[in-house]
């Protein structure tokens, strides 16, 4: 597994790609933070980070599609899957180490965002007035979010040959698992008695849940089971496609 | 015994990709895999790997069952698959020293530049393989089955798309190797498996139709030739020369070029000659067909 990850995670920074997924990552989340006026938290009264913890998913979900769209598709389409099959790793230790190396790319993004914690602290009046606890939890919600959007991306990439498919797939299975529950109990057909059930399923309220500054382990357990079914089916389409 | 399929079955969507095959090896040997594309010879080798799960039957390799030991099958294995599929954004040695570190060898450096002595890749091993030629990016996908030193190797189409120069190179490698370990070798030209394999199985639809060493195969050639007869004008008695007893096989479209298949111990000339003066015909060409093992695959693949 080991030998898998630091193929993948070398192969990020071997290439433009890792640097430009950072760069991608801090140029957007930066100016949605201190530029754009309708979410710079600079045009705010309130010493909060709570707009980018807002529109970050958003971000994460075109962001982290676009780093596994190659993970296995590419491995299909030029057939080195069939190499690493026929070495003596089981197919898990395979996933899990390109699993664990993409999501360790997003982490790597999202890590500097910690100057943004730092600048609120500053500016916040007296210094070092912010809601710590809602700040942290907002964090592990965050790094718990990329590394389920992170196991869905893997999988959508296992489907297909074609990394485009893969990306495409990609943002749509993130999108219904993060924003699609939320949107399907607001439409008039769902009662109203299980509204609450049905956004559950999604992975917004738990990222909500978990921001709120308390460590919810429901939320946690949620979100650490997601990222597992995902890779468990990769595992399957995997095994299924060398038939 | 260190190959030993037994009854080794893929089916496709119901369709019979590879039925009931069954062969066995048990010393160091180039064995040549050889049949038309699609007779099955990929989807055998990708079993005998542990990429395919066969449908029915089971294979050994080294003692280990495909099914029931795949990781040991894949350790003692070397496979190198039809495409010879390589990470072009890598580095040679790069590459083969993430290969080595799949087998959790020691001494991984050692191995990786032992491999590449062995292949020739000494002056390319700097280089990026999606910038090497065809023929490098074939010895390196020979360098990583090379690696862990594996007792059988499995090449589907090793030499497929090489020039002359890279063929000869390549050939010669692979003969050297087998002088130590089984060589399962698969092709679909004649030439190849003739030029390098000791033994021949021959594949069609999935199924073995011949499986022994080159010269029985070459028996079996010249127990049945052809002959071609090119008379001057179309024969009046054509029945005569169908009559002949040593005649086995007998093919024509206009009477005036005539097909003869007969057996090689009788030769049959003396009695077409013969025929032809009692017919009144007058023969401007007699040849007995130059036959290669080419024609015995055909014929074999064609009567099953």
């Amino acid at each position: 597994m080991i030998q898998i990850f630091r193929k993948e995670f070398n192969a990020f920074f071997n290439s433009l790609t890792g640097y430009a997924v950072i760069t991608f990552f801090l140029v957007v989340t930066g100016m949605f933070m201190w530029i754009f006026r309708d979410t710079g938290i600079i045009y705010t009264p309130f010493a909060s980070l709570d707009p980018f913890f807002e529109f970050v998913p958003v971000v994460l979900l075109f962001l982290v599609p676009a780093i596994t769209m190659k993970s296995f598709s590419e491995e299909f389409q030029n057939g080195t899957i069939e190499l690493l099959a026929t070495k003596p790793i089981h197919s898990y230790q395979i996933i899990l180490g390109k699993f664990i190396a993409n999501a360790l790319l997003v982490i790597m993004a999202i890590v500097p965002t910690l100057l943004y914690y730092f600048t609120i602290y500053q500016l916040s009046d007296p210094p070092g007035n912010v809601d710590h606890g809602a700040i942290i939890g907002s964090y592990i919600g965050l790094v718990l979010l990329a590394v389920t959007f992170t196991s869905i991306g893997i999988f959508a990439s296992s489907l297909s040959d074609h990394q485009i498919s893969g990306f495409l797939l990609s943002v749509l299975f993130i999108f219904i698992m993060h924003w699609g529950f939320y949107y399907a109990s607001s439409t008039p057909f769902v009662p109203i008695s299980i509204e609450i059930t049905l956004q559950k399923w999604g992975m917004q309220y738990h990222y909500e849940q978990i921001s709120k500054g308390f460590l919810d382990t429901k939320s946690s357990i949620y979100f650490i089971t997601v990222a597992w079914l995902f890779l468990q089916m990769t595992v399957w389409v995997v095994q299924y496609r060398q038939k | 015994m260190i190959i030993d399929v037994k009854s080794l079955s893929k089916q496709y969507s119901g369709k019979t990709v590879v039925d009931e095959l069954s062969f066995s090896s048990d010393r160091p040997e180039i064995i040549g895999l050889l049949g038309p594309n699609g007779a099955g010879k990929s989807t055998t080798m990708k079993m005998l790997t542990g990429y395919v799960r066969p449908s029915s039957g089971t294979a050994t390799i080294n003692g280990y069952d495909i099914t029931s030991h795949p990781m040991e099958v894949k350790q003692s294995v070397g496979y190198l698959p039809e495409s010879n599929p390589l990470y072009y954004n890598m580095y040679v040695r790069e590459f083969l020293c993430f290969i080595a570190s799949l087998y959790a060898l020691s001494d991984v450096e050692t191995k990786v530049e032992e491999a590449i002595v062995k292949v020739g890749l000494n002056s390319e091993a700097h280089k990026k393989i999606g910038n090497l030629s065809k023929g490098y990016k074939q010895r390196t996908g020979l360098a990583q089955v090379l690696l862990h030193d594996p007792s059988v190797l499995i090449l589907d189409e090793a030499t497929s798309g090489l020039d002359a120069n890279q063929l000869h190179e390549i050939r010669e490698l692979i003969k050297h190797l087998g002088k130590t370990k089984t060589i399962l070798f698969s092709s679909h030209i004649m030439q190849e498996v003739e030029a390098l394999c000791d033994r021949v199985i021959i594949i069609h639809q999935g199924r073995i139709i011949r499986d022994g060493s080159i010269s029985v195969l070459k028996r079996i050639e010249s127990q049945l030739r052809n002959l071609s007869l090119e008379l001057l004008e179309p024969s009046k008695n054509i029945e005569a020369y169908k009559n002949l007893k040593a005649a086995l096989a007998f093919d024509t479209d206009d009477f005036k070029n005539i097909n003869i298949s007969f057996k090689d111990s009788h030769d049959i000339r003396p009695e077409i000659f013969n025929t032809a003066v009692k017919n009144g015909d007058i023969v401007i060409k007699m040849e007995l067909a130059d036959q290669s093992i080419e024609s015995v695959f055909q014929k074999l693949t064609k009567n099953t």
